[in-house]
């Protein structure tokens, strides 16, 4: 399997009150296509900055994230919107919808910001959304869905554009037992079947035991 | 970038102002108010200066009236000769007007004898105008005619200094391109005039000065001053002064009664200016992390501000433009237009100064649309993260 994301030295520091506070300290990470990984660790270890990072929601202070052996630490903030567009799908805690539009019309937002035509991005979000399961909510608002129906919104969004690795910040953090394992099922369900790589943040050691390989952090390091 | 891209973006930002279209419909309400009221005063006191205009276009240069303790009073004919041997004066004329007080509908009426210029000026809307020696018979402006429910070929009564009631039937009545001209005018006969006001013969109200060359009126005002000291000349120049004067005084003083509008305005374009709300930043945050870049989103802020502002002015000054000229400016006309009583039925003349309306334009929808850029701006060159974390 080739090398799909990297992360070479990477340091994040945020300067408070207190003094400069380490969030990451010197990280490396090495993704292959097709892997899905857990990233497990107690509250403020500093796994969703790490994925905010790989993801380029973030910049390191230090360091180097490579997509496909290219730095995307040196793009400009367009160079970067549009990455993050074609390549990543994200999937938050809290779904991070927007409440005055349907699902059809959230799903559909990533690939008409990229200059998709509406017809066909219409039609693309309405099968993503019904191999989801949510084929008669298309129309609903998120207010108008449960938990688990809102982040399965979110994975479609995160789909929408092909992208060839999702990643997910604590994504059944918000859910019950019994919808978070179905959300996580359809996790391993989309990489094994779509090839999707995935890099999943989270609390549930259980849930993390499903994936190919995981990675615990402690205070700004691996374990 | 795709030109769908650019659909989309305005797709999205129309989509989302209708999702929100409470919020929306509160904002373009002020706004709409805001320039309803300043587009109203500003229309009003323009087509109101553009009337003055219309009045003086074929006045005299020069005016000359008589002064006693500095009050105005009626004048000697007999001087005009003398005026007349100043050099560069070509005509001197007598003029007679004056204000009659009709107490039935407590109004002021301005009564003027009929003379050459009368006929230049102003064209009857029915009958005529009355000979310069008919007697008995004057032309009425259409807001006496409605006041007093007059039409041609029936009489109006008033009475003489004397106390001695005179009747003048109905030859015509007024239709002037501007209607404030004409609304409370009454044209009679020099001779019924003298004798309504009581004026001794070879006395005038004032007495117009044609001058061969405009440039040179302020010379000969001068040269009448000094030789006639009781005598208060009046230059063309001065009146219209005195008009912009007076309506952009008024203006301000209804601007000033409208500022508690003008202040919610600028409060509710500082409240957009200095922060967005958390949902709004949440917003940013998400388009971000899904892809759009900086421009995206200040496009999209920049169609949203464009949409509201512009959708407002539009209706503003719609809704102005109504107001005034077709429902004679019935809000706040009486503090634009002054004492009358015979005004407020008027309609204006629609005169629009396409420059003002642009630098209302600029100062409302400029504003309002950078009110809205800005914070959004400031949101979107920060991290996303950071953004949707508040």
């Amino acid at each position: 399997m080739s090398k799909l994301l990297e992360g070479i030295n990477i340091n994040k520091s945020f300067k408070t009150a207190a003094g400069e506070l380490m969030v990451l300290k010197d990280i490396n990470i090495s993704l292959s296509e097709g892997e899905m990984l857990g990233i497990i660790g107690a509250s403020g270890a500093g796994k969703s900055s790490l994925l905010y990072i790989l993801g380029a929601l973030d910049k390191p202070t230090s360091g180097n994230v490579l997509f496909q052996n290219k730095d995307i630490s040196s793009f400009d903030d367009n160079s970067l919107a549009d990455f993050r567009n074609k390549n990543i799908g994200f999937v938050f805690q809290f779904h991070h919808l927007l409440p005055e539009f349907n699902a059809l019309e959230n799903v559909m937002l990533p690939a008409l910001i990229s200059g998709s035509p509406f017809a066909e991005t219409e039609k693309k979000a309405q099968k993503l959304l019904e191999d989801l399961g949510l084929g008669q909510r298309i129309k609903h608002r998120p207010g108008e869905l449960s938990g688990g129906e809102q982040q399965r919104v979110a994975v479609a969004r995160a789909l929408i554009q092909n992208p060839k690795i999702v990643l997910a910040d604590e994504p059944t953090g918000n859910l019950d037992t019994s919808t978070g394992n179905d959300l996580f099922q359809l996790f391993v369900d989309l990489n094994k079947n779509k090839k999707i790589t995935f890099v999943i943040v989270t609390h549930n050691k259980a849930l993390s035991d499903r994936c190919h390989s995981v990675l615990e952090m402690t205070d700004g390091s691996f374990v | 970038m795709s030109i769908n891209r650019h659909f989309n973006i305005l797709d999205y930002t129309l989509q989302s102002l209708l999702r929100r279209k409470f919020k929306n419909i509160g904002i373009i309400i002020v706004f709409t108010f805001v320039i309803f009221i300043t587009g109203s005063v500003l229309l009003l006191s323009y087509s109101f200066k553009k009337e003055a205009m219309l009045m003086l276009k074929n006045s005299p240069e020069l005016i000359i009236q008589k002064t006693m303790a500095g009050r105005h009073e009626l004048i000697p004919v007999g001087i005009s000769s003398e005026i007349m041997k100043i050099p560069g004066v070509s005509k001197v004329e007598p003029r007679y007007w004056g204000y009659y007080y009709d107490s039935l509908i407590k109004a002021n009426y301005t009564i003027l004898a009929s003379g050459e210029s009368l006929s230049a000026n102003n064209r009857l809307l029915k009958g005529r105008l009355p000979g310069i020696n008919e007697n008995n018979t004057a032309a009425i402006g259409r807001g006496v005619s409605e006041a007093r429910f007059l039409n041609t070929d029936s009489s109006i009564s008033m009475q003489t200094a004397g106390g001695r009631p005179m009747d003048f039937w109905i030859t015509g009545i007024f239709e002037a391109d501007s209607e404030l001209l004409t609304s409370d005018l009454i044209v009679i006969s020099r001779a019924d005039f003298m004798k309504l006001f009581g004026i001794p013969e070879q006395m005038a109200t004032d007495l117009a000065v044609t001058v061969s060359n405009e440039t040179e009126t302020v010379v000969i005002a001068k040269k009448i001053l000094s030789q006639f000291p009781d005598t208060r000349p009046i230059l063309r120049s001065e009146i219209i002064r005195t008009y912009d004067a007076v309506f952009g005084w008024r203006s301000g003083l209804i601007l000033t009664l409208f500022s508690g509008a003008l202040i919610a305005f600028i409060i509710l374009a500082w409240d957009k200016a200095t922060g967005l709300s958390a949902e709004e930043k949440q917003e940013i945050g998400i388009l971000k992390a899904i892809g759009w870049e900086t421009s995206d989103v200040l496009e999209m802020k920049f169609w949203e501000g464009l949409v509201i502002s512009l959708t407002s002015f539009l209706i503003g000054i719609i809704l102005a433009y109504i107001h005034i000229f077709f429902f004679g400016a019935s809000i706040f006309a009486p503090a634009l237009k002054g004492w009358s009583v015979i005004y407020p039925n008027f309609k204006l003349a629609p005169y629009i100064d396409f420059y003002q309306i642009s630098i209302l334009m600029s100062l409302t929808i400029v504003p309002y649309i950078a009110s809205t850029i800005i914070p959004s701006w400031k949101a979107s060159i920060t991290e996303p993260d950071i953004v949707m974390r508040g």
